[in-house]
């Protein structure tokens, strides 16, 4: 469900076209791609993804279309003097993008962020809801 | 699981180190290039970044979906070790299509700066990522000579 690959993401994210509005610091920052769950029931599909030092204001989730997008930014702010020891986060900023399918009804994405676990949840329209048929 | 590095305070050994990632991301894992003996994996949970000050160190943990209570944040010396364990049921009856966060049980360990005073620590969860500071002490710290 994933329409971009890892290069598609790390070269948007890069330097050079100072003309993608959600790049916000730095010139020379990668995009951080966050770990995903996906699960699905009789009535819905759950999104769960990990991104730690998020905080809710700084988190954005928009569907536009068929597209989910998922954007957050690490609101950790290092005193001035601080060096850099150790790093294994090298960007502050997350993003990641699905696909949605024509069942899910789109209206009615409910999202939360609990200790920097985003659950998305993505209900099906009624009509698709898998029914019981009653035998007599 | 067992990670343990350290690392110098040279801003010269970082870059070689940052260098050393950067190529493995770029050739996979670096089955040609040898790596550190300490290195990590890219995606070892929980990720760390380590910045320091004159008066500090600190660590930050990112380490998402945790009990702060099922933390055990340990330190001998300058050894800080940090352990945890990150449970979720699968939910019972649904179909998976994709399962890349982590669960299980972790540690970690670094050694920091010979100077951090290992009585002096402090950590905090917030929003998924444990900060932890550790002080520093103070006859390490930088101190201007005044010429007579």
């Amino acid at each position: 469900m994933n329409t971009q690959n890892k290069s598609a993401v790390t070269s948007e994210g890069k330097a050079g076209t100072n003309t993608n509005p959600s790049q916000r610091s730095g010139t020379s920052e990668s995009v951080l791609r966050p770990a995903v769950d996906i699960h699905e029931t009789a009535d819905e599909l759950v999104l769960r993804a990990d991104m730690p030092g998020v905080a809710r204001e700084r988190l954005d989730i928009r569907v536009d279309g068929n597209n989910l997008l998922i954007e957050g930014t690490i609101g950790i702010a290092p005193q001035e003097a601080m060096a850099a020891l150790y790093a294994d986060v090298r960007s502050t900023m997350y993003r990641r993008q699905f696909v949605l399918s024509n069942e899910l009804d789109s209206a009615n994405i409910a999202a939360s962020l609990q200790n920097g676990v985003l659950t998305v949840r993505l209900p099906k329209r009624a009509e698709n809801k898998p029914r019981r048929i009653p035998v007599n | 699981m067992f990670t343990r590095f350290d690392f110098p305070e040279s801003s010269l050994f970082s870059d070689v180190r940052r260098l050393e990632r950067e190529l493995d991301d770029l050739f996979g894992g670096g089955t040609t290039w040898s790596s550190g003996i300490r290195s990590l994996p890219p995606g070892t949970f929980p990720a760390i970044n380590v910045g320091s000050t004159d008066d500090q160190v600190t660590l930050y943990v990112f380490a998402p979906g945790l009990d702060a209570k099922s933390l055990d944040i340990q330190m001998q010396q300058n050894l800080l070790s940090i352990s945890g364990k990150r449970e979720e049921p699968p939910e019972r009856g649904a179909t998976y299509y994709r399962q890349e966060r982590f669960r299980g049980e972790f540690r970690r360990a670094l050694t920091l700066p010979d100077d951090v005073d290992p009585d002096n620590v402090e950590a905090k969860y917030r929003d998924g990522i444990v900060e932890i500071i550790v002080k520093r002490r103070a006859s390490a710290k930088p101190r201007q000579i005044a010429v007579q």
